[in-house]
């Protein structure tokens, strides 16, 4: 078996099986469920049986309200709406509706104690519109079904031509900084994890073994590359994760709770209508990104940087004595440029034609996040097709400057003991020949 | 026939030769000592060997052929000096990766790994993890996993460091054992005692150069002082000792230590206290250990002007 494979194996199988792997996979999921399910469950709590007193002086609405997820609504005749005082007869709120004008309906409200809550709001208001509209339709003599059977609803593909970012440029920020500031995520994380192997392997006097059986560079490769395998792993488990708990949410809740929850959760206060314009908006934008293109390109920017940088940390690692407090020091360099990246990132996600967006995203050491970030916004439009290319053989270029370099630092590193390394005395390591 | 033959190696650190022009060979099967103090260049000069390290200059035969190391890393186990173990791993796990790196197939390891550990009534530790063992314990770990893929060189350095009396005669017997079955080895230390028991041939290094290397015996008996020890039954009075053959060095409790003379034979001290009826005992000729010739070499080397 080849040994580069044997060390990758070693690498991913000892993470794997560690608990603390099956801590953080099973955890980060839970939190982001947490972050689903916890506004909707905000959202339905209040949801135990909901009496509502309706008066309607319009005659419009009776019995026209349907009981519906544990809102019942009754109807009240002869009483009058400023006296009544609904909580001593059990009901949680009032619906007033006054004598309206169908054609311009105003004046319809709702009392009650507390905040009603998203479902009870969302469900009354929907009704009351339903209601008006199909009055509406009957006085102007439309036939429901030939209406139902004209209305449309094919999907077209809004594509930019040229920067067309007016539409989906909230989307694209959202996107843009997300997957960028993941990108850094993944970064720190794995190229720290890079870093504490070696590391390991140094102080734990095991480096010297390994080399006498496998070159200096199969060693680190097996470990960079296993490591990956744990980091794809992780992500692959926490998308089928995600997946599954999107598939089995709507188990719990119905689907109207979910879609007033994820509202809840866009938009902090604001009115009903506004919320669902806002999501209808935004779900009519997600389809102008171009997700086949933004997610390859996230594999590649993630996969690139993370060769990138884990090189660079298992150079760090190679020079770190006992002293886990070196490695601090040792570190800056390579952090130093992960951090001015996500700074770069923020700016550019703000202004993706700026050339200072234009610069992080082709330059390696920032490209990974900074054109993640500019990316959303579009291609060409944008990020012309040259701008990717460049940025994409940089990076590939990159890694290997990387790793060639780390790894004459490593090689030479990795066998150093007792005496305190600076940056300065291991680039001067680059040149010479082992 | 030589199954390393080292010549002219030379290697450069950026502030000092840590190799400077070393010449030696090592015949096949013999016990092979590398002796100099701390900081003289022997494990550089075994990481060249090993193929870690690149000489800058000279070469290193193996077996008769130009060393390489993609090849001959297989042939050779080598225990360094700074040596550990994975500590979160299992140790039969960790010996079965490092005899698959070596380039053992897995059912081939496993086998060997029974046998070894057999043979060191260790397979309680099998599933064990490295850092339940004590360091003893670990030291016996790294030296089956060095010999597990049957080298022809087994290159060990400072075996013995950190191993109770106990275990430092199981891997010696071990040792011994090897190199009668056609191993050859080499053994680094700064431990001159152990030199003398174990090695066939020596190569004394210091600051990087090559002081003296031959077989053990001969180089004891080149440095030999020409002092004896004769053990008497009664003491003789001072004037009885008076003569030119030799110069007492020591006396002790019914024996003396003396030098021999030049132009004098060890034949002329016994006469000599045959001559004057001092019933002799024993009669024995002292040689010089190795570290006795190791320390004078070194301060020689240190005052080059006395």
């Amino acid at each position: 078996m080849n040994k580069v494979l044997l060390i990758i194996k070693r690498e991913f199988t000892t993470r794997v099986r560690k608990r603390s792997f099956l801590v953080i996979t099973l955890l980060m999921p839970l939190l982001f469920a947490a972050l689903l399910i916890i506004p909707i469950l905000v959202a339905t709590s209040s949801k135990d049986t909901k009496r509502i007193a309706v008066i309607d002086e319009s005659h419009l609405f009776f019995n026209h309200f349907p009981d519906d997820n544990g809102i019942y609504y009754k109807y009240l005749e002869n009483t009058r709406a400023d006296t009544f005082k609904y909580e001593e007869y059990g009901y949680s709120g009032l619906l007033y509706i006054p004598d309206i004008d169908i054609k311009r309906p105003s004046g319809i409200t709702y009392y009650s104690s507390g905040q009603p809550g998203i479902s009870v709001e969302k469900g009354i208001t929907r009704h009351i519109n339903d209601i008006i509209e199909e009055k509406r339709l009957e006085e102007s003599g439309i036939d429901r079904s030939k209406l139902n059977a004209a209305k449309s609803d094919i999907s077209i593909d809004f594509k930019s031509s040229t920067d067309g970012k007016k539409g989906n440029s909230a989307v694209a920020y959202g996107v843009g900084y997300a997957s960028g500031f993941i990108i850094y995520i993944i970064l720190m994380f794995f190229g720290m994890a890079v870093m504490r192997g070696v590391m390991e392997e140094k102080v734990s006097r095991i480096a010297e073994v390994m080399i006498s059986s496998v070159k200096p560079f199969q060693l680190m490769m097996g470990k960079i590359i296993g490591i990956a395998g744990v980091g794809l792993l992780q992500f692959l488990i926490w998308v089928a994760l995600i997946i599954c708990i999107q598939l089995v949410l709507p188990l719990f809740f119905s689907a109207d709770t979910i879609h007033a929850a994820s509202q809840g959760g866009m938009m902090q206060g604001g009115g009903n209508t506004a919320a669902i314009e806002a999501f209808e908006k935004i779900q009519y934008v997600l389809g102008s990104i171009n997700w086949t293109l933004v997610i390859g390109c996230f594999v590649f920017y993630f996969l690139g940087g993370y060769l990138f940088y884990s090189a660079l940390f298992a150079a760090v690692g190679s020079l770190v004595n006992e002293d886990p407090t070196d490695a601090q020091s040792l570190t800056f360099p390579v952090t130093l440029p992960i951090i001015i990246g996500i700074m770069v990132m923020i700016s550019a996600v703000n202004n993706p034609d700026s050339t200072l967006a234009f610069w992080g995203s082709i330059i390696p050491f920032t490209s990974p996040m900074v054109m993640m970030a500019r990316l959303p916004y579009g291609v060409p439009g944008t990020v012309p097709y040259w701008q990717l290319i460049l940025s994409m053989v940089l990076l590939i270029l990159g890694f290997l400057g990387t790793t060639w370099v780390a790894g004459k630092i490593y090689r030479t590193g990795i066998l150093m003991y007792g005496k305190k390394i600076t940056w300065k005395e291991a680039l001067k390591w680059i040149g010479k020949r082992n | 026939m030589n199954l390393i033959e080292v010549k002219n190696l030379r290697k450069d650190y950026a502030t000092h030769k840590a190799v400077d022009d070393i010449s030696f060979v090592i015949p096949r099967g013999s016990i092979f000592g590398l002796l100099g103090p701390n900081g003289a260049g022997k494990t550089t000069l075994l990481r060249m060997i090993t193929g870690i390290f690149y000489p800058d200059q000279g070469e290193i035969l193996f077996d008769g052929h130009r060393f390489d190391p993609d090849r001959d890393i297989r042939s050779i186990g080598y225990m360094p000096e700074e040596r550990g173990l994975y500590k979160k791993m299992k140790v039969g796990e960790q010996v079965l990766y490092l005899a698959q790196l070596k380039g053992l197939r897995e059912k081939e390891a496993k086998e060997k790994i029974k046998y070894w550990f057999d043979k060191f009534e260790i397979n309680a530790w099998y599933n064990k993890k490295v850092e339940e063992l004590s360091k003893g314990m670990q030291q016996k770990v790294q030296f089956i996993s060095t010999i597990m893929h049957s080298p022809s060189l087994l290159i060990l350095d400072e075996p013995f460091s950190g191993l109770d009396p106990i275990n430092s005669n199981l891997i010696k017997q071990e040792i011994f054992d090897l190199s009668q079955k056609g191993t050859t080895i080499i053994f680094s230390t700064h431990r001159m005692e152990q030199v003398e028991e174990i090695c066939d041939r020596i190569i004394l290094v210091n600051k990087g150069q090559k002081i003296l290397d031959g077989e053990v015996k001969q180089i004891r008996h080149d440095f030999k002082q020409h002092l004896f020890r004769i053990g008497v039954g009664t003491m003789p009075n001072f004037a009885q000792m008076a003569t030119w053959h030799f110069s007492i060095i020591k006396q002790e409790d019914h024996a003396y230590t003396v030098k021999l003379s030049e132009g004098s034979t060890t034949n002329d001290i016994l006469m000599h206290f045959i001559k004057h009826e001092i019933p002799i005992t024993y009669f024995q000729e002292i040689l010089p250990s190795i570290n006795e010739v190791f320390i004078n070499k070194v301060q020689e080397m240190e005052q080059p002007l006395n």
